[in-house]
């Protein structure tokens, strides 16, 4: 069945390519105007969106003829007049890239993304609104997005590059957040010890108050151990049962957080209050002058200076300092993958018993794997907790872990360019963009609209409460369409369309049949 | 190491079986101490105590029945079919959506073959279901790495909870309270009520009836056969798909039934309850041995009943907010100790 559709699509495919370049490329333009105009005489503000999406589609599609260039300085020509400024600046930038040869266009990609995201702040609030998705984020969602991308980089050491489905992450961005949350609250306030910590008020406050970056080190590792620990009995078994064990660990985490304000009457957890607040970040004033204020003293009450004409906020300080947690977890993301170990997670990936048999300790191989991508949702559930200076048991629920692990999938597992941009869409989906799909949805479509729902006071589809439906549908038809996800590591790609061989049941020397 | 790390289940198992080992005394210990208090508990009411083992025994059965449709497609695909729960749950909703125009409402047992005829829709509506969601996200996966399907399940049980979501609405609803909740008879002091009696009543045919399906027809020999291996099968004229999709609706059909008798017996229905109840039945699917049919039920109802206990006895019941976590626990523990479970098998035929 699999194997049919994947021949009708291939010969699909190898026709299209048969074809002259000229007829490919005529025959894009029609259809594509043609898909526009329809859109045109539905909805105006759709247009453009389509011929954005279309107009990308058309630079993989076509054969690089002279006339692509003066065709694409058409299209970005015709949104300059017609659309937002905004929209032909950032046209001619994706344009320009696209256009550089590719051995240069494997830094300068990620280098532009990374400027846009540095000076997102500056330019943030002045762009284009997406017809149907709204408005770009603001900077605070920002801070939410960069700390799930981190989390889904995280999980991508687990699942994309060791091949261990791991359904309980949130467990480790739980254990990350509560640590930040008792070494950093009012939580234990019959002790009273403090170090490096800024902003306190008073100073002399009660409980344990350390300072956040060392905190940040210290939630990650300490996650890390939580991970071995959870990993060393668990990661014997076999893929599937792995994903049952790690959920219950996920579960179990959360209903310790929620029941945890009365260990034999001791208040752990604070229970289904949660603890709040949690002390800002901050560098201190010694720091902070020796910088020239670079550094802020304290996140939450600074920054008076205008740069670029921007006000800036605490938002942005938090944003920026998330992207440089990002930047470092991506770094190593990628020196893990290419070092010894990393290529041991591949092998064991791809076959648990060749691997073995070539010498790679299964076990301590595993373990580091799991221990790594824990120790990375330790440190983002910890700056998360702090950037919201609270942590309640609801932010750990079983849907956390399928919404990270979605965004994974999305992007392709095992490749870190492609869960950034999965996991970017997706935590923009969160915060903001399913809110602004519905409200789109409920105005324009006008039978759902004007449809009661049961159990809702108001007519129309609450598009965010069914957001765990959306992932679980785009996780189907990812992995039914494009199981390697939008942009794949081309190994991992290889594997789930060929096929490898499967580690046949619990132990090597026990080969159960039923293997197609 | 590398050796020990893919083998050391048997060879712990190996060495539990020569000399005591610390885990196997951790385990006796653990073992003990819920007897002491399970003990202690029954001496200080008895009669209380059998009520809550019958409470158990009526939860059990239930899980059962959804248990039942895990140990059978794991047993022929090896594929945990995270939806099943949600599958349950729309068997409450179908049961829902038809008891009012069936004109059952609350008090009217006496129509009761119109609650048979209300759980048999239910029934055929979850059957339908399950096998559709075999066709549409499971058949297309058949080749693929092992994690596929799982995660492809993973995604439908959240579509099919957000189905139930838009059907009826995140808040809880009750169920008219058809099953009759006196005392059917009084023994040694024990009260023994209609709704528990009916559950059970209804769920043992069901479970003879699928054994003997699984055992005595054409149809459960050719289930076992694809279970043992589907190539040979195959070979020896059985159609593989068909086979599996007829596994999917006889599993469907069972979530479909649970469903349906949950809504009479517990009478509050949620759209969130397919998930937990589904890892509840799955756990007592891998307690008893995952693939093995006694063993679920054994598992179910060994659940059930820790559950019951745990609800509901009074001298140190780590109570309801705990219920999950202890679930989880003995999953995990019955999973790293003994992932053959209880009975010791991996599949229906031992293999």
């Amino acid at each position: 069945m699999a194997a049919r559709q994947v021949g009708l699509r291939n010969e699909l495919r190898a026709r299209w390519r048969a074809r002259p370049p000229e007829q490919r490329f005529a025959a894009t333009i029609v259809l594509q105007v043609g898909f526009a105009l329809l859109l045109w005489l539905l909805s105006l503000s759709l247009t453009y969106a389509a011929l954005l999406a279309f107009a990308l589609s058309w630079l993989r599609r076509v054969p690089p003829l002279p006339w692509r260039l003066a065709l694409q300085v058409a299209i970005a020509g015709v949104f300059a007049i017609l659309g937002p400024r905004s929209l032909a600046i950032l046209l001619a930038i994706v344009f320009a890239l696209l256009w550089a040869p590719p051995r240069h266009r494997r830094w300068l990609l990620p280098l532009a993304g990374l400027a846009a995201a540095v000076f997102y702040p500056f330019f943030g609030d002045r762009m284009f609104t997406i017809p149907v998705f709204g408005p770009f984020p603001d900077v605070g969602s920002g801070v939410y997005m960069v700390v799930f991308v981190m989390m889904a980089v995280g999980l991508n050491i687990v699942v994309g590059y060791a091949g261990l489905l791991d359904l309980g992450y949130v467990a480790f961005y739980a254990t990350g957040a509560y640590t930040a949350a008792w070494f950093a609250s009012l939580q234990f306030s019959n002790r009273s010890i403090h170090f490096g910590a800024v902003g306190l008020n008073p100073p002399n406050v009660a409980g344990i108050h350390i300072s956040i970056w060392l905190l940040l080190v210290l939630a990650g590792v300490f996650t890390a151990v939580a991970g071995i620990v959870i990993g060393l009995p668990t990661l014997r078994l076999r893929g599937d049962y792995l994903a049952i064990v790690t959920l219950g660990f996920g579960e179990i985490i959360y209903v310790l957080a929620r029941n945890g304000d009365n260990f034999g009457g001791f208040n752990l957890t604070n229970g289904p209050n949660g603890i709040t607040p949690i002390d800002s970040p901050g560098w201190g004033h010694t720091l902070s002058s020796w910088t020239g204020g670079f550094l802020p003293s304290n996140y939450l009450t600074c920054c008076k200076a205008t740069v670029l004409g921007h006000h800036l906020s605490s938002a942005d300080v938090f944003f920026w300092t998330a992207l440089v947690l990002l930047v470092v977890t991506v770094f190593c993301s990628i020196r893990l993958r290419d070092s010894r170990i990393g290529r041991a997670w591949i092998a064991i990936r791809e076959d648990e018993t060749a691997a073995a048999a070539m010498g790679i300790p299964l076990m301590r191989t595993k373990t580091w794997a799991y221990a790594s991508g824990a120790f990375f949702g330790g440190v983002a559930g910890a700056y998360y907790a702090a950037f919201k200076s609270a942590t309640f048991p609801g932010d750990f629920f079983f849907n956390i872990s399928v919404f990270i692990l979605c965004m994974v999938i999305l992007g392709g597992m095992g490749n870190v360019w492609g869960v950034l941009i999965g996991a970017s869409f997706l935590a923009y989906l969160n915060i903001a963009g399913l809110a602004n799909m519905g409200a789109w949805i409920n105005s324009h479509i006008h039978f759902i609209g004007s449809f009661q729902f049961p159990g809702e006071t108001a007519p129309g589809l609450d598009v965010p409460a069914i957001a765990s439906g959306i992932y679980g549908l785009i996780i189907v038809v990812v992995m039914l369409l494009r199981p390697e996800g939008l942009l794949p590591s081309r190994r991992r790609a290889a594997e789930l369309h060929r096929g490898v061989h499967d580690e046949p049941l619990y132990d090597a020397t026990h080969a159960g049949g039923g293997q197609p | 190491m590398t050796a020990d790390a893919s083998t050391s289940t048997p060879v712990l198992a190996r060495i539990a079986a020569r000399r005591p080992s610390l885990i196997g005394i951790l385990g006796l210990a653990l073992v003990a101490l819920v007897v002491v208090w399970l003990v202690v508990n029954f001496t200080k009411a008895p009669s209380y105590f059998a009520e809550v083992f019958l409470i158990g025994l009526a939860l059990g059965s239930m899980y059962a029945l959804i248990a039942l449709g895990y140990t059978l497609v794991y047993g022929i695909l090896e594929l945990i079919n995270f939806a099943h729960g949600d599958v349950f749950m729309l068997g409450s909703m179908f049961a829902l959506t038809f008891v009012g125009p069936l004109g059952l409402k609350a008090g009217t047992f006496s129509l009761w073959p119109l609650v048979v005829v209300l759980i048999v829709i239910s029934m055929v509506c979850c059957g339908a279901i399950n096998a559709a969601i075999e066709f549409v996200a499971y058949r297309p996966l058949r080749s693929a790495p092992r994690l596929a399907p799982l995660i492809t399940a993973i995604g439908m049980s959240f579509i099919l909870e957000d189905v139930g979501l838009l059907w009826k609405g995140s808040a809880p609803i009750s169920f008219p309270t058809l099953l009759p909740q006196h005392d059917a008879f009084v023994l040694f002091g024990i009260d023994v009520t209609w709704d528990k009696l009916i559950v059970l009543f209804i769920t043992a045919p069901m479970l003879l009836l699928l054994v003997w399906l699984v055992q005595r027809t054409k149809q459960g020999k050719a289930m076992r056969a694809v279970a043992q291996d589907k190539d040979a099968a195959a070979i020896m004229g059985i159609d593989v798909n068909r086979t599996i999709s007829f596994t999917f609706l006889i599993a469907g059909c069972l979530a479909g039934a649970a469903g349906a008798l949950y809504a009479l017996y517990v009478t509050e229905l949620n759209y969130l309850q397919g998930f937990q109840l589904g890892l509840i039945a799955f756990t007592s699917a891998v307690l008893g041995g995952i693939g093995n049919l006694p063993g679920a039920v054994l598992g179910a109802i060994l659940i059930g009943c820790i559950q019951a206990f745990n609800e509901g006895l009074t001298w140190h019941a780590p109570g309801s907010d705990w219920t999950e976590a202890i679930v989880f626990s003995i999953l995990i523990l019955i999973l790293v100790f003994r992932p053959e479970g209880l009975l010791g098998e991996r599949t229906p035929e031992g293999g």
